[in-house]
């Protein structure tokens, strides 16, 4: 603020609380009983006193005045004056983040050192993963881990990614962006019809055997690539298994074909940026120990 | 002056009315109008993109404002769920600023790149499809309505006048930027750039 806004200010501030004084003491009315007056309304018969304020009401105007004086000299108020306490929001927020640190880090950081096979067994671990999963994790895998349509579940033993604890802790600080293209144009519709009939089949579900071995074909030139060549997926891509019934975008017959169509892209965001590593650690662990 | 003669004549009751009660704006918000401290973009704030502000206005029309605020408050329990506390040059630019006051949802002031676009989509479509326990309303018909790219221009000349610095380039690509976008896409670029520019770790 520059020093003619903080007079500005500070000069507002005097009149108004002056003005206030003056206004509350210029109208006292101290007289009772005998010159008790009225307003001089009348209404209906019915007359109004003029009577001085209660002194609970007077007084207790004086307090919140005098308590104004006090925290204006106490507390940052008039223009840039800093307040005898010095005291500012951000740094409030600042020693109550360091005071939870202090308190809670330490709790924390211990585990770091830890692989997250063990810890993922301690149940302190386990209530402070549940924590940090319900706020940071639960809005896309659910409360409960188990994910929803095009959000894996973290509860089984199918991993996108992989499942070891190396894996989880690096999914959660880098992120992970699948890519399955589109194969519409390239392939067709005909094309998509014969590869959906080949990864139903990869299920063992009743299929029409002349269109599946069209769609072989088609699985090893285009497909096999990231699914590998008997479609057990690939760990490094984030390829799923397509033999195993687990479906992230739908297993009918219509999702299957849609899911070539139009490819997939899911991604899960990294948190290297937002969340400290003894955090991430101790989320990994719960992670890990939801299907272990 | 007697004070029967104020309470018997209406106009000046009035003025005196008007001055005592414009001390408050003259004391906190004239000096915050008229000085620079709260002007100051922060560092690599950019002006709304056109998708971005059609997504902004959606944004407004729905009611977004009415349930989820843009203002984290510098207060420890806030900044550990939803990052770093705003802070004023973050918003210059939003004429209006959508701060909210109500937090019927979460906060999104930092929901940018909290969560991927498929999350958003499917969230926007029907918010119980990916949280079960949600009471947010779905908003399918963000998924039929294309946007309308006709008033765009308008509306980034008007913001401009309001001091956002949009460039005539900006202006001039608006409608060929929005053109054959849907709804849902303006509203998920909003999403996706609110509160990046403030990241801490915590």
């Amino acid at each position: 603020m520059t020093s003619f806004w903080s007079w500005w200010v500070i000069l507002l501030t005097v009149i108004t609380l002056v003005g206030l004084w003056w206004i509350l003491f210029a109208n006292r009315k101290r007289d009772v009983g005998e010159n008790q007056r009225t307003t001089g309304h009348v209404y209906d018969g019915i007359e109004e006193y003029d009577n001085p304020l209660p002194a609970w009401w007077f007084y207790l105007f004086v307090i919140t005045l005098v308590w104004a004086i006090g925290y204006l000299i106490m507390y940052p108020g008039m223009g840039n004056y800093k307040g005898l306490l010095g005291w500012t929001q951000v740094e409030q927020h600042q020693a109550e983040v360091a005071e939870a640190e202090a308190r809670y880090s330490e709790m924390r950081s211990r585990y770091l050192a830890q692989p997250i096979e063990e810890i993922a067994q301690d149940p302190a671990v386990r209530r402070m993963g549940a924590r940090m999963f319900g706020n940071e994790c639960a809005q896309c895998h659910g409360a409960d881990g188990k994910g929803r349509y095009g959000f894996p579940n973290l509860t089984d033993d199918d991993w996108l990614w992989g499942g070891s604890p190396e894996a989880i802790k690096a999914t959660l600080i880098n992120g992970r962006q699948a890519a399955m293209p589109a194969w519409g144009q390239i392939l067709g519709d005909s094309g998509i019809a014969q590869a959906t009939e080949y990864v139903l089949s990869l299920n063992g579900r009743s299929v029409d055997e002349a269109q599946a071995a069209k769609g072989k074909e088609i699985f090893a030139s285009y497909c096999a690539a990231c699914h590998g060549p008997d479609g057990k997926g690939n760990k490094a891509f984030g390829a799923p298994n397509l033999t195993n019934g687990i479906w992230l975008y739908g297993g009918t017959r219509e999702q299957i074909a849609h899911s070539l169509r139009a490819g997939r892209n899911g991604v899960m965001p990294a948190f290297s940026d937002t969340l400290t590593e003894d955090k991430i650690h101790i989320i990994a662990a719960y992670v890990y120990s939801l299907s272990h | 002056m007697k004070h029967e003669i104020v309470e018997t004549n209406t106009g000046i009751m009035i003025i005196f009315i008007i001055i005592a009660i414009s001390f408050g704006t003259l004391v906190e918000l004239v000096p915050l109008i008229a000085g620079k401290q709260v002007k100051e973009p922060v560092e690599g704030l950019e002006p709304l993109s056109a998708l971005e502000l059609e997504g902004r206005d959606i944004y407004i029309r729905e009611g977004c404002n009415n349930c989820h605020s843009q203002m984290i408050r510098p207060l420890r329990a806030e900044t550990e769920r939803y990052g770093h506390y705003s802070v004023a040059g973050e918003f210059v630019y939003d004429h209006p600023f959508l701060w909210g006051s109500k937090r019927t949802g979460p906060d999104l002031a930092r929901v940018g790149e909290r969560y991927s676009d498929d999350w958003h989509r499917a969230h926007l479509y029907n918010p119980r499809d990916v949280v079960p326990e949600s009471n947010m309303p779905a908003y399918p018909w963000l998924f039929d309505n294309s946007i309308d790219g006709e008033r765009i221009s308008q509306k980034m000349r008007t913001l401009r006048k309001l001091g956002v610095p949009y460039t005539d380039a900006d202006i001039e690509g608006a409608p060929a930027a929005v053109e054959g976008k849907q709804e849902i896409d303006a509203v998920v670029a909003y999403l996706q750039q609110l509160g990046t520019l403030i990241q801490t770790r915590r």
